[in-house]
Order: C-alpha cells, then sequence, then structure tokens
C-alpha cells in the first residue's frame, strides 16, 4: 500500500495530548491505518498509555487493554488464547510498548511469548528513554546521551553504556517476522505492517521514534532525525521473515556528528566519546550487515 | 458418585476442569506444582477442552488470566508462596477491572528462611488486594470450593476473584476419599460464564483499564469495597445451593462447632481445624466446654459472626499460622478490631510457622490457657509462641 492510499478512517484519533512533533504518535496514528479495524491492544505504563488513553477520553477506536508495566507480551497472550477459545482468532492482537517495557522491563514476557509462538504482533516503539517518568536512561539509550539519570556532571557525563540490540535479541528467538522501522521512512514502514498482518504467529517490529522533548530537538525534526539515524547508521532498517534477513535500506554512513549536532542531548559529548560512537556504529553495521548475509 | 482416592492437589486441578474453564496459566512451584502437571494431562488427554498457558512466570501467569478474563473467558491458576508474592503486583488488578479469575493457592511459607511447608505468611500480604480467599480444611472441600468459588465470584452482585487456600503438603500431597463431582453434576452447578461488565470484544468496542485520574477513583474503590460486602450474602446462597444439591454443608464464612454453650472458643484456619476439632472432642468428653471457629473466609471477613461469638462466649482464642512481626498473628489483628468494644479475653496463639506440626497437645495447650482466662475474665499474655524452642514448651 502506499501512504497516499492509507485509510483516511483514523483509528487513532486527534484529540490525544502527545507533545508535538511527538514520533510515537506518528506512527501509531499510521500503523493503525494499515493494521485496521479488526486490531485489539495492549498497552503498559508509558507515554502513549497517558496521552491516548487517560479517561473519560479515549484515542483508539479499537479495544483498548492497559493492565500493568513489565506483562505487554503475558497479556496480549492472555486475549490472543482468549480469542482462539471464542473463535475470534482473525482478530489482530497487538501489544505496543515503549523501549522501557520492551527491552528492560519487559524483557522476561516478552521473551516468553516470543519462545512460545503466541500469535500476536509486538510493537516496540524506541524513543530511546523513559520518556513518561521524565526522561530516564533505558537499556536502548544509546552511549552518550544525557538523561535525568545520566545526567551531564563534573567528573561523568551520560550515558556510558552501549544501546542494547533488541531486534538482534529478537531474531534469535526465530520467530515468524521480526522488523526494524522508522517513521522517517513511511513507506518502508508501511510495508513492514503489510507484512506483519498478513502473518501468524509471533511478530515484533522495533519502529525508531523520535522525542523532541527528551531528544531536546526541534519539533519540527522529528523525521528528518529519524532519517539521519538511518543514514548515520545509528539505526538499521532490517527485517527477518522466517529466518531470511534482509536490509531494507544502507546506510549513506554520513558521520554520526551530523546525527548527534541536532539533539541537546548530546551536546556535551567530548570529541572522545564521538569518536567511540562512531566506532560501535561501523562495528555494529559490519556485523548487522554479516548477520544478513549468513541468514539467507 | 465417583469416590476416589486423591491429593488436594487432584482436587483444585479437578475442580477447574469439572468448572470448565478455558483458559489456565500458570507456572510451577512446589508444593502446587501438581495442580499444572494435572491440568496439562486433563488438557493433553483431551479431557480438559482448554488452553493452557506454559508462561514464563507467575507475574506473565496472573497477567495472561487478567487479560484472559478480561476478554470474556473462564480462567484458573495456582500458585503458592514465592509464585504468590511475583504475581502480588497484578492481583489488585483483576480485583480493580472486577474480574471473576480463580486461583488455588497451595500456603507455602515465605523465604527467607527458604522453605516449603506449610505457613499462611505468604498470603497474608494479599489480605487487601481485593481478593475474596477461602481456607479449605479437606480435600473435598478444595474442590468443592473451586466449584463454589466460579458461582460467587461471577454473581453479578460480587464480581471479584477469589483464592481457594489449601495448606501445603497437609492438604496439598496428601490423599484422601474425594467425591470426584461428576460434569453433569458439576454443570448443573456452575452456569455456563456470562461475563458481568464490559469486556474486550473485536465487535464491541471497549476500553479495559485506562489511566484515571483522582477524579473518578474513589467511586471504583467504593464499587469495590461494597462488592466485598456483598459477598458475604452470595456466599451464603451458594453454599446453601451446594449443600442442596450435594448434600454437604461446608459453612459460610465460618463453620462453628460446639459453640453455643461453649466457655472457651478456639478460631483456626486451614488444616490446624481438623487438629482442633479432634481435641474439642476430647476436652467435651471431660466435661469441658470448649468450642472450634473454622475461619472459612478470611476475605471477606466475618464480622458480624465474630461479634456474635464473641458475645457468646467468655474466653477466645485465636491460632495464626503466620505472624505480622512485633505485633501478632493476623486473624488475631482481625477479630480483636471486629469485636471492638465488647469486653472479653482474646489470647493469640502463633504456631505450626514453616511446615512445624501443630499437635493434639499442642492444641490441648491453647484450651487449657482458654479455660483459666474463661475463668479469671483476667488477660496475662496476649500473644504466646507456641511450640518454640528457647520460648515456649
Ligand atoms: C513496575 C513498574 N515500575 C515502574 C513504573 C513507572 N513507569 C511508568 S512508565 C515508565 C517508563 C516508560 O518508559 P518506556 O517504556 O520507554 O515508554 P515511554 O514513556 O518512553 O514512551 C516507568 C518507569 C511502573 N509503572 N511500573
Ligand atoms: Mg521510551
Amino acid at each position: 500500500m502506499k501512504l497516499k492510499d492509507l485509510p483516511d478512517e483514523e483509528l487513532f484519533t486527534r484529540g490525544h495530548t502527545a507533545c508535538a512533533g511527538c514520533g510515537a504518535a506518528i506512527a501509531v496514528r499510521n500503523l493503525m491505518k494499515v493494521l485496521g479495524p479488526n486490531t485489539m491492544v495492549v498497552n503498559p505504563a508509558c507515554c502513549l498509555l497517558i496521552f491516548g488513553a487517560t479517561y473519560p477520553y479515549l484515542a483508539w477506536k479499537v479495544p483498548f487493554h492497559h493492565v500493568a508495566f513489565e506483562n505487554t507480551a503475558a497479556c496480549a497472550t492472555g486475549m490472543s488464547r482468549a480469542m482462539k477459545v471464542l473463535g475470534k482468532d482473525e482478530t489482530l492482537i497487538m501489544g505496543i510498548a515503549g523501549d522501557g517495557g520492551t527491552a528492560d522491563i519487559g524483557i522476561q514476557a516478552l521473551s516468553g511469548a516470543a519462545e512460545r509462538n503466541e500469535n500476536m504482533l509486538y510493537v516496540m516503539y524506541d524513543n530511546e528513554a523513559y520518556m513518561n517518568t521524565g526522561i530516564q536512561r533505558s537499556g536502548s539509550t544509546p552511549f552518550g546521551a544525557w538523561t535525568t539519570t545520566t545526567p551531564v556532571g563534573k567528573v561523568k557525563a551520560g550515558k556510558s553504556n552501549f544501546k542494547k540490540d533488541m531486534p538482534l535479541i529478537m531474531m534469535a528467538h526465530n520467530v515468524p517476522y521480526v522488523a526494524t522501522a522508522s517513521v522517517g521512512h513511511i513507506q518502508d514502514f508501511i510495508r513492514k505492517f503489510e507484512k506483519a498482518k498478513s502473518m501468524k504467529g509471533f511478530r515484533y517490529i522495533q519502529v525508531f521514534t523520535p522525542c523532541p522533548t527528551g531528544w531536546r530537538h526541534d519539533t519540527a525534526k522529528t523525521v528528518e532525525i529519524a532519517k539521519l539515524a538511518v543514514d548515520t547508521g545509528m539505526w538499521t532498517l532490517y527485517e527477518s521473515e522466517n529466518g531470511k534477513v534482509t536490509i531494507s535500506k544502507k546506510p549513506k554512513m554520513t558521520p554520526v556528528a551530523e546525527y548527534l549536532k541536532p539533539q541537546g542531548r548530546f551536546r556535551h559529548m567530548s570529541e572522545e566519546d564521538v569518536k567511540s560512537l562512531q566506532d560501535w556504529v561501523m562495528k555494529k553495521w559490519e556485523a548487522d550487515e554479516k548477520y544478513a548475509q549468513c541468514r539467507q | 458418585m465417583v469416590s476416589k482416592i486423591c491429593t488436594g492437589n487432584y482436587s483444585a486441578a479437578y475442580g477447574s476442569m469439572r468448572s470448565r474453564v478455558r483458559t489456565v496459566a500458570a507456572y510451577p512451584i512446589t508444593p502446587q506444582t501438581f495442580i499444572v502437571e494435572h491440568i496439562s494431562e486433563f488438557v493433553n488427554n483431551g479431557e480438559m477442552d482448554c488452553e493452557y498457558i506454559e508462561v514464563e512466570s507467575e507475574h506473565s501467569a496472573m497477567s495472561a488470566c487478567v487479560s484472559a478474563s478480561a476478554s470474556g473467558v473462564r480462567t484458573f491458576t495456582a500458585t503458592s508462596s514465592q509464585g504468590l508474592a511475583l504475581m502480588h503486583e497484578i492481583l489488585p488488578i483483576a480485583s480493580g477491572m472486577r474480574l471473576p479469575v480463580v486461583m488455588a493457592v497451595v500456603n507455602r511459607a515465605i523465604a527467607s528462611p527458604i522453605n516449603i511447608w506449610v505457613e499462611h505468611n505468604d498470603i497474608m500480604p494479599e489480605r487487601d488486594s481485593g481478593w475474596m480467599q477461602v481456607f479449605c480444611d479437606n480435600n473435598q472441600e478444595v474442590l468443592d470450593m473451586v466449584l463454589q468459588a466460579y458461582r460467587i465470584a461471577e454473581d453479578r452482585r460480587v464480581s471479584l476473584p477469589m483464592t481457594v487456600c489449601l495448606d501445603a503438603f497437609i492438604l496439598s500431597h496428601t490423599v484422601e476419599p474425594v467425591d470426584l463431582i461428576e460434569q453433569a453434576d458439576a454443570d448443573r452447578f456452575v452456569p455456563r460464564y456470562k461475563p458481568t461488565g464490559p469486556i474486550l470484544d473485536p465487535d464491541d468496542v471497549n476500553a479495559v483499564g485506562v489511566f484515571t485520574p483522582p477524579d473518578y477513583v474513589m467511586e471504583c474503590r467504593w464499587q469495590t469495597d461494597k462488592a466485598m460486602r456483598s459477598a458475604v450474602e452470595v456466599i451464603g446462597e451458594v453454599n446453601a445451593a451446594f449443600a442442596k444439591q450435594f448434600g454437604r454443608d461446608h459453612g459460610g464464612l465460618i463453620d462453628p462447632y460446639m459453640v453455643d454453650d461453649a466457655d472457651a472458643v478456639l478460631i483456626t484456619m486451614g488444616t490446624a481445624s481438623s487438629t482442633a476439632h479432634e481435641v474439642v472432642d476430647d476436652m467435651r468428653a471431660e466435661g469441658k466446654k470448649v468450642g472450634l471457629v473454622k475461619l472459612r473466609f478470611w476475605r471477606p471477613y466475618p464480622m458480624t459472626e465474630m461479634r456474635a461469638i464473641a458475645e457468646k462466649v467468655k474466653a477466645v482464642g485465636v491460632f495464626d499460622r503466620a505472624v505480622s512481626f512485633g505485633v501478632g498473628g493476623p486473624s488475631f489483628i482481625e477479630f480483636k478490631s471486629a469485636v471492638f468494644g465488647i469486653d472479653l479475653p482474646v489470647l493469640n496463639f502463633i504456631g505450626g510457622l514453616g511446615g512445624r506440626d501443630v499437635s493434639l497437645a499442642d492444641i490441648r495447650y491453647m484450651y487449657d490457657k482458654l479455660l483459666d482466662a474463661a475463668k479469671t475474665g483476667e488477660v496475662r499474655r496476649d500473644v504466646t509462641w507456641v511450640g518454640t524452642r528457647g520460648v515456649s514448651q
């Protein structure tokens, strides 16, 4: 489906209270257009819960369920099995959680559901920190980034660890579908959600969703920054379909500094730290490419 | 009637099958493990038409049950001790959403020290979780209460989750003859599941569990409180209906024995009740006026019933297989609050922790102290640890 062919009907409607330029809101609005009305949603504690489902308002036009923070995949499992019991398993069950709810506190339930090949689509919208609680670092926060728990202090500044490679972890579960996507590449995004929708079993898509509030960038630059992440190799677009890995877009290998510049969260970084990040990007891309080659 | 020798764990698993549970999510832990194994066998043998979810933790077990129940399907799970503690976060979510999830809890000591034997300290932190909780005294009661639990929990006036508690090993692993209720009879007693509230349904868009600001939460809490109070009546009705159909009357919130003319009574929970029952018979034969109150429901708590008993007798003892450190047994604390303003000696006995035996002699020792207190009307020491090396006999 082409972007211009997406239905006009909004299943995640206007009136929600996301910040201006919120990448997550862009992702959810568009992915719901692809998935359609026969979808049920499980969503844990995160920004999306608050800006989309604060009583008595609801931006969702499909059944919506919140239980806790770390159990999205377990709740989606319960829903998915219930639909099987009721003979309604044509309904798509989507768990959608942030990077904290996925890569950190929710990884146990996620791994369990993936290993059992539960029939669901699990979406991680990756804004690279705990935004809902006020920008604390997560396992998905990149090296060097300022957050409120990796503050710029006199002896230490920014995150000292590198970003956790969740897509790779999910591919290691040998599930039917794993993909990375980005709000900067909407056509690729639509294609991947369409593919996920057409499949059965456990599917995982991690969407790169810049957060102007937490990343300290201009609210008009969300898409631009998402594109830069792909161009610099900070975010690899690829997919694994029944074990076959395909790179969706080769990075231009634009220097990482270009990506860092417009974002306040990296402003304090020393030349040495920028170089460490650049080295990490080179190695990561090399590894991703090799991985794709050996999973043909 | 099919009578079979079986364990409490089998009773619990069998009860879930006969209640036509359609989704089970559970994780093994000693001494509950046989429940999940039996259910797996029922399912794999085609005897139970159910989605069995082999989750990776108890936290996920309760989460999956909550979401399956919120989707309109009857659910069951079982756990014990550390597993229950891991579920803790999700329990008030089940009751807050007013979901009639039923769970067997095999009561086992909570670490540390790690120990697998009976104690009630595992469930005490769940007192205020909004779950109804019944303590069983034998394996028949376990089976019967699983069936009753669905009728109580799914009643429109209640719509709350419920645990059926059984003592580790003493019931879970001990065989007794049990009338294994047949499917047709179970079907007559437990109606087909009809969700009482809005559910997650692709054909009817609802939201379950949204973020709720202060403007609305007090009313939710009030409704849950009201539901718990309404449960008192429903539990009585369901017990009566069960007694009528199956000829077994387990009692309502409490099951009193020889209380009416007693000078002193002892309140017990779980299997200590059977032991105390025997001691009451022995002591009655000696002409001593002792009685027993088997406290079956911990939530809802029998406020009215306990006051009526306190007004009838001269001294009350409360036996706790749990302790609220520095204060006394939880059941004792609750009883004192229920009988506030009624002047009588109330003694607390703490014992049987970490699976230590509660012997006939232990119980007799409690009754002797109670009869003393009944005579003098005076309370010397509120809380007595029984059978504790270096502390008591
Ligand atoms: C068990 C538990 N721990 C902590 C929290 C507090 N909490 C709520 S949302 C959140 C962070 C969410 O981060 P992420 O998943 O990345 O989503 P985002 O808000 O960034 O969109 C935290 C820590 C919680 N609700 N539950
Ligand atoms: Mg986040």
